[in-house]
């Protein structure tokens, strides 16, 4: 008889022990999605001030015309060319603004302060969010990597989530001082 | 006041709260006792002001002896018990009934965002991951390489830190600690200081004429005074005229024990000083003097000393040399060499010119650790947590409205929702 009690015991810590488990990954992968939706966000926020920028005469033709393309590339990319069209943005954002004439230039046009703030915003939010997106990837995979995890499938047929990796770096200009 | 739908209610409004300057609902968790001044203190009380300023509903959860000594706005999670960690005495709170109450204030606060201080530390902060749902952001003050207790215990807080949305670390300094000791990666935003409220100080005539300053706790080594006082025969030698003015708690008579009579007399002992007397102490001295030999993570008072228009001479910490660009907005010299500090101090004593080139340059630098530019970066982090979670909520809301789920008011039920896609 204390045998059955026993092993009965164990077999409620094991069930508490494996839904605990499965609770905590339900959780990160909440923690992932929301990351990432944030993350999209600010990738579209910046996409559209750039393209903003480009379309608005700020920018001497040539500028404003591998600005537009490099903006309107990130915006229209397939999930799988995403994270290089979204680098290409920031080189090209940081090959544009890297002339202070240009950059005083945009200041003292029309609208021109607002959408540098707004810029400044948005490439300063990026790596932010993308930091921490890849912060809650790292979390998830180390759960799943765990033993109880992979011998009772509590991960069921989710895809084993991925970073997300770009090149981020902000134009110099705008982050300094 | 209607408080803003937030992550918690994401029935109908589907906004992130926060975004076009919707006020935020915001609880932080001082992890230390809020009558005992220190970094983490300040950096909380100082935060939590500059939100309200911006015109965020802001509550403070701390542990406190006594409910009626705190401020408004803040909220006592009990009294706190001295342990010895980190190298101090710390005063922390843990505890089932600790644990009830951070689980009531959670509740009870409805907050778009949680930020949560010193997570790792076994007080306040942990037990709020752990009983906490919705977005939670974690600010790391410490960097403890040598934190054997945080490694053993790394499976144990696991679970609670995970939930942490985002995480701050104090400086390029802490982040490291945080990425060796817990995997993952964090942002780094400096602590904030009011610049200009250390720029607008007077000096005080009985505070100017060689002097070199020091504050922190006098019986605390790492604080670093020992060097600081092997090193003033020297300097006393080449500078007879200079005095040293010391704030800060501790035993005087153990601090000058082993010192000649002529150079305890050019020692003054201020005691502990309010805000008001500090800032008028760092813009009357013609040096600050840091001699820190280790456990620092930022360096908070060397920004205040700079924000004063003290030119600042610093053991070479990581930290330290962060804040001073690398020894650009004040000097360094090698952490515990009492020697090189003297021979540093007795250079800058007697070079008027450098010093204001010192002053000059560190006035432009402090402005980076202003609340101004720190705040704006806090509230851009909870911006991005409460963004993400409320895009989820809505998710989660619409997936819901499909079947007969029950409303889907947690975030978890979106997680369903979101593998599932």
């Amino acid at each position: 008889m204390t045998t059955v009690i026993w092993a009965l015991v164990v077999l409620v810590s094991i069930g508490v022990y494996l839904s605990w488990t499965a609770g905590r990954l339900d959780r990160l992968h909440t923690r992932i999605d929301a990351a990432r939706a944030a993350l999209d966000a600010q990738l579209l926020r910046r996409a559209s001030v750039a393209q903003e920028i480009a379309t608005a005469g700020l920018l001497d033709p040539a500028a404003s015309m591998v600005l537009y393309r490099a903006a309107h590339d990130a915006r229209q990319a397939e999930e799988e060319r995403r994270e290089v069209a979204e680098s290409e943005l920031s080189q090209t954002l940081r090959a544009v603004l890297a002339d202070p004439d240009q950059l005083a230039g945009i200041r003292s046009a029309p609208g021109g302060p607002a959408a540098l703030d707004e810029l400044t915003a948005a490439v300063r939010r990026v790596p932010m969010a993308r930091r921490f997106h890849n912060d809650a990837v790292r979390s998830v995979r180390a759960l799943r990597r765990h033993r109880a995890v992979r011998w009772f499938r509590l991960a069921g047929r989710a895809p084993f989530p991925p970073a997300f990796e770009m090149d981020d770096e902000p134009p110099e200009l705008l982050v300094v001082g | 006041m209607n408080p803003p739908a937030g992550p918690h209610r994401p029935s109908e409004n589907t906004a992130a709260p926060g975004t076009d300057g919707r006020p935020l609902s915001i609880g932080i968790v001082c992890p230390y006792a809020w009558d005992v001044p220190g970094g983490v203190q300040f950096h909380v009380r100082d935060l939590a002001a500059h939100l309200r300023r911006r015109g965020h509903r802001v509550s403070v959860l701390t542990p406190a002896d006594d409910e009626a000594e705190l401020p408004p706005g803040a909220v006592s999670a009990g009294r706190a018990v001295p342990v010895p960690y980190n190298g101090s005495v710390a005063r922390l709170n843990f505890g089932f009934l600790s644990a009830a109450r951070v689980r009531r204030w959670v509740h009870d606060g409805d907050f778009d965002v949680l930020h949560v201080h010193e997570p790792a530390a076994p007080s306040l902060g942990l037990l709020a991951c752990w009983v906490a749902r919705g977005p939670i952001v974690a600010t790391f003050h410490t960097s403890n390489p040598r934190s054997r207790a945080m490694v053993a215990a790394y499976p144990l807080l696991q679970p609670a830190l995970e939930k942490i949305s985002a995480r701050i670390a104090v400086s390029e300094y802490a982040r490291r600690t945080l990425v060796e000791h817990l995997g993952g990666d964090a942002v780094v935003i400096p602590n904030g200081v009011d610049v200009d409220f250390f720029a607008r100080a007077e000096p005080r005539p009985e505070w100017q004429g060689g002097t070199i300053g020091f504050i922190g706790r006098i019986d605390e080594p790492r604080k670093g005074l020992p060097v600081l006082t092997r090193a003033l025969p020297r300097i006393l030698e080449e500078h007879p005229g200079t005095r040293l003015l010391v704030a800060g708690r501790g035993d005087t008579e153990e601090a000058l024990k082993g010192l000649e009579p002529r150079v305890r007399e050019r020692v003054v002992f201020l005691g502990m000083i309010d805000d008001e007397d500090k800032a008028r102490l760092l813009s009357s001295v013609d040096l600050y003097v840091a001699p820190n030999t280790g456990g620092e993570s930022f360096g908070i008072i060397l920004v205040e000393a700079m924000s004063a228009g003290a030119p600042v001479l610093a053991g070479d910490l990581d930290a330290f040399a962060r804040v001073l660009d690398g020894g650009a907005a004040g000097e360094l010299f090698p952490t515990g060499d009492a020697e090189a500090l003297a021979g540093a101090a007795i250079r800058l004593l007697g070079d008027p010119e450098r010093r204001a080139a010192l002053r000059e340059r560190a006035s432009r630098h402090v402005r980076r650790f202003d609340w101004e530019t720190v705040g704006a970066e806090i509230l851009a982090v909870y911006e991005t947590v409460t963004e993400g979670a409320a895009a989820v909520a809505a998710e989660a809301a619409a997936a819901g409205e499909g079947d007969d789920a029950p409303p889907a008011g947690t975030p978890r039920a979106g997680g369903r929702a979101g593998r599932r896609r």
